[in-house]
């Protein structure tokens, strides 16, 4: 139970169960709705569904669906080295590295992903005449603005350990490259494994930005298949389709990062130093997540 | 310069709609938020489920997806004719509800319980145990975070240019047209969303700063 609401009583338990089914009744006939507005649209004839069945169209969903895994991996490889990177130069003790660093990755988060690519794509091909592919413009987009996301998560990771653990390393004569390598680093990136696949989501979610520059992903695809006239032109029925690959792949990787943190939640309650605070690390993931 | 100068009223109609679009969208998603979270710790078992399925569907969809629907998809519906401004705004509501209800319900859920069974003991009623007791303390941990979803709302505007062109992000294509420096003139555009996000995350930071709670 939440902290707003008391055990109910008999009165209170009449209530509920009163709400409970005019929400029950509210939620279905906004259902309903939906589903005889689709109905109504001719969405359920099979003629729109008809598409499904072809081979050459199973193929070119197949393809559009490589091309969105690939942009994906591509770009989370390079986004995590982006952000390794970038932490370790904002964490560094000489201002001339960690001024500029703390400048980039403070820049890369405030300008919105879709100008960035736009920049890349556009700008560069228009006006500077760098020719650059749309997959390019893509991966190295999301690189970019998730890369300095991921920096800035690192470096919380790091911040974020008792200082003792850093006191006693350098106690025991390391140097500040053996302090981060072998204690500080490994501590961070498991405490912070949950939020970096989090941000991994939002990585694959973002690579559908590459429909506004025409890269052949899911979406564009989808466009393609749905302004068919042969088709019967089911654009409806398409994206319902490109929605539930998204959903499970995203649902995938964030089942995965919610794991992950159960996990890590398990073991720290068992080490008696570090008493569990499970409300403040939910609400540094709250934090450290982008929509 | 003269990208920006010869076409400051393209900017500044731009910048407008962008703002426009933010603040319909934000207001519309704290309501839609705020309901979401009302649900999602209700005692009703129907409404949390709602509330619990809905923010993970819509936490896992690319807003992109979001705007394909609302730009290509509901005009097939048929239900009622909205203007291109209208569907935008509902898109990144619909978006953009599912992570202000998280943040909200992870608020409440950080007030230890023994605080809301005290003033329950204290003989405070529902209405008082919520402004009195749980709010006050509930609002402080919100609002940093809040604060952060709308940043990124202000940016995913953005988004609304790649179907149509009445904001920033849409910019580009009319100095294309006009054969201006189409790179100098994004950068403007980006230069102009600086302008807009670094004070909020300035006050962000400081809220954080100052708000932050020790328990």
């Amino acid at each position: 139970m939440t902290v707003l609401y008391d055990v109910p009583g008999p009165r209170a338990r009449t209530r509920y169960r009163l709400l409970g089914v005019l929400g029950t009744l509210a939620l279905l006939a906004i259902f309903g709705f939906v589903i005889y507005r689709l109905a109504a649209a001719g969405q359920f004839s099979p003629r729109v569904w008809e598409w499904i069945q072809y081979k050459a169209i199973q193929l070119l969903l197949l393809d559009a669906l490589w091309n969105t895994l690939r942009a994906f991996a591509v770009a989370a490889v390079l986004s995590l080295i982006f952000g390794a990177v970038f932490a370790a130069g904002r964490l560094s003790d000489h201002a001339w590295l960690s001024r500029p660093a703390t400048a980039i990755v403070e820049f890369f988060r405030a300008i919105p992903l879709l100008i960035l690519i736009f920049i890349l794509f556009f700008g560069l091909t228009q006006g500077a005449g760098i020719q650059i592919t749309a997959f390019w413009a893509v991966v190295l987009g999301l690189m970019l603005y998730n890369g300095s996301v991921l920096a800035e998560i690192f470096r919380a990771g790091v911040a974020s350990l008792p200082r003792g653990q850093s006191e006693a390393a350098y106690g025991l004569g390391m140097r500040k490259s053996q302090v981060m390598t072998y204690v500080l680093l490994p501590q961070a990136v498991r405490a912070m494994l949950p939020t970096i696949i989090s941000q991994l989501v939002v990585v694959l979610k973002d690579t559908a930005l590459g429909f506004l520059i025409l890269y052949p992903e899911l979406l564009y695809q989808a466009r393609f298949l749905g302004s068919q006239g042969q088709l019967g032109s089911p654009i409806l029925p398409v994206a319902i389709v490109i929605a539930a690959i998204y959903i499970s792949m995203c649902l995938l990787l964030s089942s995965l990062a919610n794991y992950l943190e159960r996990r890590t939640r398990r073991t720290r309650r068992i080490d008696p130093a570090a008493p569990a605070d499970d409300t403040a690390i939910e609400m540094e993931q709250i934090r450290a997540a982008t929509p | 310069m003269n990208v920006l100068l010869d076409n400051l009223g393209l900017y500044g109609s731009a910048f407008l709609g962008t703002i426009e679009l933010f603040v319909v969208a934000a207001i519309g998603s704290l309501v839609g938020g705020l309901l979401l979270a009302a649900m999602r710790v209700s005692p009703v078992p129907v409404l949390r489920a709602f509330g619990t399925g809905y923010v993970n569907i819509v936490r896992n969809t690319p807003l992109t997806l979001v705007f394909f629907f609302f730009a290509f998809a509901y005009p097939r519906l048929a239900i009622v004719d909205l203007s291109f401004f209208t569907r935008a705004c509902m898109a990144l509501i619909v978006y953009t509800s599912a992570f202000v209800c998280e943040v909200i319900r992870s608020g409440v859920n950080t007030v230890p319980v023994g605080q809301a069974e005290a003033s329950r003991a204290l003989g405070f009623s529902f209405g008082q145990t919520l402004s009195a007791v749980v709010m006050p303390q509930a609002l402080r941990s919100v609002v940093p975070p809040l604060t952060n979803v709308q940043i990124a709302l202000l940016k995913n505007t953005t988004i609304a240019a790649g179907f149509s062109v009445f904001e920033a992000g849409g910019i580009y294509q009319r100095l294309s047209e006009q054969g201006y420096n189409v790179l100098i003139g994004l950068l403007w555009v980006a230069v102009g969303f600086l302008i807009l996000v670094v004070p909020l995350t300035l006050l962000q930071r400081r809220l954080e700063r100052s708000w932050s709670v020790a328990r």
